[in-house]
């Protein structure tokens, strides 16, 4: 028989795969039904009736909907994305480079907040109610609140303009050096780094303080440990599964979600790439970018969901 | 309790606890929980405390590692450890003490094991963080203890997970937890009460015998004399946070010279008459085989049992016997896969959806947690009264009239109508239960292990409510329980259960007399008897093993 662990995480990743097809459909069906027209947009002003119907029958869209979902997804399947209209150049190149900055900047993100966010879960845990414990929860909470946007001015005017620390530009291209990438994003980081932080850390001092409740806290206590190895030997495995799933929520965002900060700091990532070519009606491009933010959100949760499985002793080792 | 110059491991003398109160709706209030109690501990000795829920047993016990829970502080008198005053040490100092010098064993162990490590690095994590020893050490003596309170594979039982093992296992490894640091005193805190009579024994004798080769001194804190009067030297009694009666054991269960330490060793002496099976049986159970779905496996086997109108039929067995399976099954809520039920010469449905309200108001229930069964939300009167309007239509004057007659009948005053459940004690709220019971006139009423929540005294007063009632209104109870003095004192008839099969039936007075089948007899012979030397004695005199092990 197979282990229940194998089974549980085969029955997610065939749900993840189900999700992510439906995700699809609702991409390819959204994009049909938006107002106006590819070739009228492509057209602009010298469209005549004879041009439109001629970059229709081009661009195939004078087949059923059903045949070009079909194809669509087919060439998709195959690492095709298509070719955008309005530059004529292959999507899954452009996208790929933007793609990886993205994931560069997100990484960056998340290599600080995360661990930052648990460790300040875990003081704010040892000092609940006391001036820590207020302090990083009072500073987070705001830091939460503040529009990134204007977080993102903020920070610019003191560390960039008052200061001269960083840079407000965070273009970077493939001659940088990684230390020079790493200078030039640090602006957009510690944004996003401040965007993130409050949430995870919050949940984590929920989700730690829940579990503190719990009899086998009293047995850690009467055995004379320390507070702080309680917190973390006893208490936080037993906290990681709602942890993780706002991890993974934070991350999705810091992927798919960073539009704002992207053009704020004129970044080249993913967000930049789709908000231009929404602005222009490039439907294949916006069909590529929503399929490939769908698999990454889905991709995430379905990590969250299987770190929350393997760390259930019960479902890793049973009786 | 003899003097003497050497300091003992735990002496007490004038001990004060407090608290603060938080009752809704009003200031805040300071509490007294424990007040003049003094208790002497000696190397080597065990000493019992005694007492009902709300006496203050754990509240000192845990006075001993000075540790209060929630708001609780001691706030007056001396605990000296070893001599030495623990009241003036500092934060640093007391966990310097905790899990060294003096150890803890708590009630539950199933949720006293942190579910994410493994056995091993708990039961020896103490005596690394104090640096008492080396990991080899720890872990070889943590091997000799699981072997010593004997524990199946004690050199690979510490690999497992909490879940891994069973109740009463986890309970002799809490054991070894508490005695792997090489403490000078462990507090017991009711160590047995969670398991199941015939694992009870097992684990007693595994304490006992730890207790007296490690050469500690222990308080063992327990509701159950029977239970204390096995490994104790000394035995404290008390009541309301005061020392009721202090003595040697054997003075205590065979001399005492209080009155209520009379009644605690007087417990249930209730005498009931088994009366003969009528020819109408009011419920008969006719060969049910059930389980539950998704688990193959039949939780109920063949059952076949029946009971008469005005009678009571007992259903006794361990956890997971199927005794509460049965009642879920008789209720509707588990239809049973074969074999039918016939209700007063009808067939009852199998399902609860297709049982009309007829049905529904012929088969009342009383359930083991009191406060759950009750919307906490709703007055006594709303919860009596509500029976009344759906079976009966009442309304007004009548059904006003209707809930004070049943308040009477449960020895409860008209000034309780307008209480919450919150602001009744446990023996209160479950006479509650029994009055909501009750008003829809049923003819069968399942009480589903109704007292094992309950003081001993309390659960007396239920037992003998549940009779007087039995008598006047002619009900019939199918009354599930694990414990047998229970069941000897109310039963008509008794069913044996045990892995979902019955395997022994009849009336009372053939059940509980030889000859015995095994189970039974193990059943039977694990009720702890309230003399000295009783666990020796009937651990060799054992025929089969229990299943806890």
């Amino acid at each position: 028989m197979l282990h229940p662990v194998v089974t549980l995480i085969a029955q997610r990743l065939a749900l993840g795969i189900l999700l992510l097809w439906a995700a699809s459909v609702l991409i390819f069906v959204g994009t049909q039904i938006l107002p106006g027209d590819v070739a009228q947009s492509i057209l602009g002003q010298s469209a005549t009736p004879t041009s439109l119907a001629n970059l229709r029958q081009e661009l195939g869209l004078n087949e059923p909907a059903l045949t070009r979902y079909l194809s669509w997804l087919g060439n998709a399947l195959q690492g095709d994305l298509g070719v955008a209209l309005t530059n004529k150049q292959d999507i899954a190149q452009a996208m790929s480079k933007r793609l990886g900055n993205t994931l560069f900047l997100a990484f960056c993100a998340a290599l600080i907040s995360v661990p930052s966010a648990i460790i300040l879960g875990l003081i704010a845990v040892r000092y609940q109610g006391r001036w820590p414990d207020k302090l990083i929860s009072g500073v987070t909470l705001a830091t939460v609140s503040v529009p990134e946007f204007l977080l993102a001015y903020i920070l610019t005017f003191f560390l960039a303009v008052k200061l001269r620390l960083l840079v407000s530009l965070s273009t970077i291209h493939d001659s940088m050096s990684l230390g020079d990438k790493l200078y030039a994003i640090a602006l957009p980081v510690l944004v996003l780094v401040l965007v993130v932080l409050g949430h995870m850390m919050r949940m984590t001092r929920a989700a730690i303080l829940n579990v503190m409740q719990s009899p086998y806290i009293e047995t850690a206590e009467l055995k004379g440990l320390r507070p702080f190895w309680i917190i973390a030997r006893h208490a936080f495995p037993n906290a990681i599964a709602p942890v993780v799933n706002v991890v993974m929520l934070n991350m999705a965002y810091l992927i798919v979600g960073v539009v704002v900060v992207e053009v704020v700091f004129v970044y080249p990532g993913m967000g930049q790439y789709l908000v231009d070519h929404v602005s222009k009606r490039d439907v294949p491009v916006v069909q590529a970018c929503g399929l490939v933010f769908a698999a990454i959100y889905i991709g995430l949760n379905l990590l969250a969901d299987v770190i929350s499985i393997l760390s259930n002793p019960r479902l890793r080792h049973p009786k | 309790m003899s003097e003497s110059t050497d300091p003992a491991a735990l002496e007490i003398t004038g001990l004060r606890i407090e608290a603060t109160a938080f009752p809704p709706g009003e200031k805040p209030r300071n509490i007294v929980l424990v007040q003049d109690v003094d208790l002497r501990v000696e190397k080597g000795k065990v000493l019992g405390l005694i007492g009902e829920s709300g006496a203050g047993k754990s509240t000192i016990g845990l006075s001993a590692m000075a540790y209060g829970r929630g708001g609780v502080r001691i706030s007056g008198g001396q605990i000296l450890l070893n001599g030495r005053d623990i009241g003036t040490l500092g934060a640093v100092g007391l966990r310097g003490l905790r899990g060294a010098e003096v150890t803890y064993v708590a009630q539950s162990a199933a949720a006293a094991f942190n579910p994410a490590l493994r056995l091993m690095d708990q039961v020896i994590e103490a005596s690394l963080r104090h640096r008492l020893m080396t990991r080899t050490e720890a872990e070889a003596r943590a091997v000799t203890l699981f072997g010593k309170l004997g524990l199946p594979n004690p050199e690979t039982i510490g690999r497992r997970y909490p879940h891994q093992v069973s109740g009463g296992q986890l309970q002799r490894v809490m054991t070894a937890m508490a005695l792997c640091p090489k403490p000078d005193l462990v507090v017991f805190d009711e160590p047995t009460t969670a398991l199941d009579v015939t694992t009870q024994i097992d684990v007693l004798a595994a304490i006992k015998d730890a207790i007296r080769d490690t050469g500690v001194a222990a308080l063992y804190i327990t509701h159950d004399l029977a239970v204390v009067a096995q490994v104790s030297d000394d035995i404290m009694v008390l009541r309301g946070g005061k020392m009721v009666e202090y003595g040697t054991t054997q003075q205590i269960i065979t001399a005492p010279k209080q009155d209520y330490t009379r009644a605690l060793v007087s417990v249930r002496s209730i005498e009931h008459a088994e009366k003969p099976p009528a020819d109408q049986p009011v419920l008969r159970v006719e060969g049910i085989t059930a389980r539950y779905p998704g688990v193959p496996l039949d939780v109920l086997k063949n059952i076949t049992v029946s009971l008469s109108g005005g009678q009571t039929l007992a259903i006794v067995g361990e956890s997971g016997s199927g005794k509460s399976t049965l009642a879920r099954a008789i209720t509707g809520l588990l239809p049973p896969l074969k074999g039918r039920m016939v209700f007063k010469d009808r067939a009852l449905p199998a399902r609860l959806a297709d049982r009309d309200q007829e049905d529904l108001r012929e088969i009342q229930m009383i359930y083991q947690m009191a406060d759950v069964a009750m919307n906490p939300r709703q007055t006594v009167g709303t919860i009596v009264g509500r029976p009344l309007s759906l079976y009966f239509g009442m309304e007004g004057a009548q059904k006003q009239a209707r809930i004070l007659e049943l308040l009477d009948a449960i020895e409860m005053g008209a000034g309780f109508i307008d209480r919450y459940p919150a602001e009744l004690s446990g023996g209160q709220k479950q006479r509650v239960c029994i009055a909501r019971a009750l008003a829809a006139k049923p003819s069968l009423i399942i009480c589903d292990e109704v007292t094992s929540a309950l003081d001993p005294l309390v659960a007396d007063g239920i037992l003998r409510l549940l009779l007087d009632l039995q008598a006047l209104e002619g009900v019939a109870y199918l009354f599930i329980t694990h414990d047998i003095a229970t069941v000897r004192a109310i039963a008509d008839s008794i069913a044996v259960m045990h892995r979902g099969q019955v395997v022994r039936y009849g009336p009372k007075s053939q059940v509980l007399n030889p000859p015995f089948d095994d189970y039974t007899d193990l059943l039977l012979s694990s009720v702890p008897e309230m003399q000295t030397g009783w666990l020796e004695s009937v651990r060799s005199a054992r025929r089969i093993e229990s299943a806890g092990n």
